[in-house]
């Protein structure tokens, strides 16, 4: 599909432009087109050559096949039967004869399911909190003259720099009773330096008049958060809700330093057994028809990502956005 | 470090927006304390958590400098002085971990640091929006996917059972398994941060290509620069202060290899070559109870990685960047 994409766009370009050799109609084109100055190619510059564009192409097809391969191969392999496996050795592309099987393994087997709902627990608290704590310290560092507020903000900003280490860090969670229970999967990161920054610089760009506004309306420091900040900036929240909760989701480190107990364990950490350890599933039910080791592995990987690709199409416009507010334009 | 944070003074004193105006100044501390009570306390629960996760830990480091025992806790523990370091400073291992730390860091920064400065121009070069947005959306995916997700999905590809080891043995090769092969480890490290993340970090130089003045490709052009030169002499000089900061911020962390990354696939590939700082206070406190020498170890790695960080800001900004911290407060 995308082969076919790329090589249209490519080809038809120069047939386009050449029945204008002026140059200006294609300028017009453009303008009237209204997706600004960079769609589309400017006048001055040449025809790329044919392999130029035909290297360009493969190269594109190339880097997208890389990510998308794995991708639809695990999902692929998940589905596959015995046969399937064993004729493609590594990953199926296509499933010739698909069955739910694996999934069957992996939810009656009971750990996988546990695992889920911790780790969909963790996801769910861990950003909600995360999401309250940051938006109120980035609007309440939002306004300069707010009295501490730099050094506060600096506080924060100091840890960017430092990093406590393993070792301090696991002391600390056994000295505040934390260890072995769920809140040592959500206290330790709860929140991050970066987004405070993203959430803050977004907060301050905000036009004053209609701050002003509010409070001229009479509106206090809350009211006005609530009602005309946040409105405003559904679109980096989303950003940083997603950067949350992707965190929170593949959260693996606090799993292994601070849980004792494997029932207790996220998804992550059952993945790491199952998967990379090799680890059957243990309890899986007998009599059942059993699926090959490699569909259920795939099954679980699969799991762990399909929240990921379903909810990632609909931020995603936004992360240039995000990221660039938080790193070098500050 | 305080220089670094705070930046020139005319950040600070910037006249304030407050509607109180210019009688900000004649209130007492306490009444600007009551003004900003509501902003304060949104504060509060942020600064609380910075406080206690990030600097509260950085006190059991004390553990360095004793013979700890986790039931007489630090204040009846022995005080061992230096002894913790030169235990280990003594052993082969933590100088085997601080140069596999060095040598991954190192092979990571040659090999992983110009792909997305890379594929940001050819994506660049991409006329058609369409292609170029559905590339993008593609390789900013794996971002979001764990390393243990990642992890698997090498092994899929390139482990013992997987597609590259059958293909080679198809074509009567050895079947290379490269996931347990300790010379390739830097490499395979490589390669998978550069699956993970070279799409994300285009963002960063996109937006710095994006801020190039089309005027001067146009003018170049029309003094007859080919794109190659085009290349060498507008865009490259346009995106190199980024690539600089980039270059010096990967500089000072370069002591921070990723720790769950490798701790996945040291087993495989075994301590010699899989060992870097992080992993060995894991293993020598978590696993082994070590904590002196490992809190010791630790202690070492956060100084150095501070000192290297700060003055990688600093370098930057006496090349006239804003640093990431002076960006942020902004």
């Amino acid at each position: 599909m995308l082969t076919a994409d790329t090589t249209d766009v490519t080809r038809s370009r120069p047939a386009r432009e050449g029945a204008d050799p002026s140059g200006s109609g294609a300028k017009a084109r453009r303008a009237a087109r209204g997706a600004g100055g960079s769609e589309g190619r400017p006048p001055w510059m040449e025809r790329p050559s044919l392999a130029g564009r035909w290297g360009k192409a493969v190269i594109l097809v190339l880097v997208v096949a890389a990510v998308a391969y794995p991708m639809i191969g695990i999902i692929a392999t998940s589905f596959a039967s015995q046969s399937d496996i064993i004729k493609s050795s590594g990953l199926v592309l296509w499933p010739a004869h698909p069955t739910l099987a694996a999934y069957r393994t992996v939810f009656t087997g009971g750990v996988v399911l546990r695992a889920l709902f911790v780790s969909i627990g963790v996801t769910v608290v861990g950003t909600f909190a995360s999401l309250l704590m940051t938006i109120g310290m980035a609007y309440g560092l939002s306004r300069r003259e707010v009295t501490g507020s730099r050094i506060i903000l600096m506080t924060a900003l100091f840890t960017m720099l430092f990093n406590a280490g393993i070792i301090p860090n696991f002391l600390l969670v056994k000295n505040l009773g934390l260890y072995n229970t769920y809140a040592s999967l959500v206290m330790p990161t709860l929140m991050s330096a970066f987004n405070l920054v993203v959430l803050r610089a977004f907060f301050m760009n905000l036009p004053t008049e209609l701050l002003d506004a509010a409070r001229i309306d009479g509106a206090g420091d809350l009211r006005i958060l609530v009602s005309v900040v946040l409105p405003l900036s559904k679109a980096v929240i989303a950003v940083v809700s997603l950067f949350y909760a992707v965190t929170y989701w593949n959260a693996f480190f606090n799993a292994l330093l601070y849980l004792d107990d494997s029932d207790k364990w996220p998804l992550p950490m059952v993945l790491r057994s199952y998967v990379l350890q090799g680890q059957s599933l243990s309890g899986a039910a007998a009599g059942e028809t059993v699926a090959p080791q490699q569909a259920v592995q795939m099954a679980v990987l699969v799991i762990a990502v399909v929240p990921i690709l379903l909810v990632y199409p609909f931020l995603q416009r936004y992360f240039t956005k995000g990221v660039l507010t938080g790193a070098v334009k500050g | 470090m305080a220089d670094t944070a705070t930046g020139p003074p005319r950040s600070g004193r910037r006249e304030p927006a407050h509607p109180a105006g210019p009688q900000v100044h004649r209130l007492s501390l306490w009444q600007r304390l009551k003004r900003d009570k509501v902003m304060l306390l949104l504060t509060l629960p942020g600064l609380l958590y910075f406080v206690v996760f990030h600097y509260v830990p950085l006190l059991g480091y004390v553990v360095a400098f004793q013979h700890y025992e986790p039931y007489l806790g630090y204040m009846h523990s022995t005080w061992t002085g230096l002894s913790n370091f030169s235990a280990a400073f003594s052993q082969p291992a933590f100088w085997s971990a601080t140069r596999n730390t060095v040598e991954i860091a190192v092979i990571q920064l040659v090999f992983f640091f110009p792909v997305p400065i890379a594929l940001a121009l050819l994506l660049n070069s991409v006329v058609s929006g369409r292609v170029r947005r559905f590339v993008q959306s593609v390789v900013y995916l794996p971002h979001f996917i764990g390393w243990i997700i990642i992890v698997s999905i090498f092994q899929q590809v390139l482990g013992g059972a997987g597609l590259l080891p059958h293909l080679l043995g198809k074509v009567g090769l050895p079947r290379y398994d490269m996931m347990s092969d300790p010379h390739a480890f830097p490499w395979l490290l490589t390669l998978e941060s550069i699956w993970k993340d070279a799409g994300w970090g285009t963002i960063i130089i996109l937006a710095a290509l994006i801020g190039i003045d089309r005027g001067l490709y146009e003018s170049a052009a029309i003094d007859g620069a080919g794109p190659w030169r085009r290349l060498w002499h507008v865009t490259l000089p346009g995106i190199s202060p980024v690539i600089v900061l980039l270059l010096i911020l990967n500089l000072g962390n370069l002591l921070s290899v990723g720790f769950e990354q490798i701790l996945l696939q040291r087993d495989a590939v075994g301590p010699d070559a899989g060992e870097v700082l992080d992993t060995y206070v894991y293993y020598h406190g978590i696993q082994d109870n070590d904590w002196g020498v490992a809190a010791a170890v630790g202690l070492v790695k956060a100084v150095v990685g501070t000192v290297l960080v700060v003055g990688a800001n600093k370098f930057a900004h006496r090349l006239g960047h804003e640093g990431v911290y002076r960006g942020a407060d902004r």
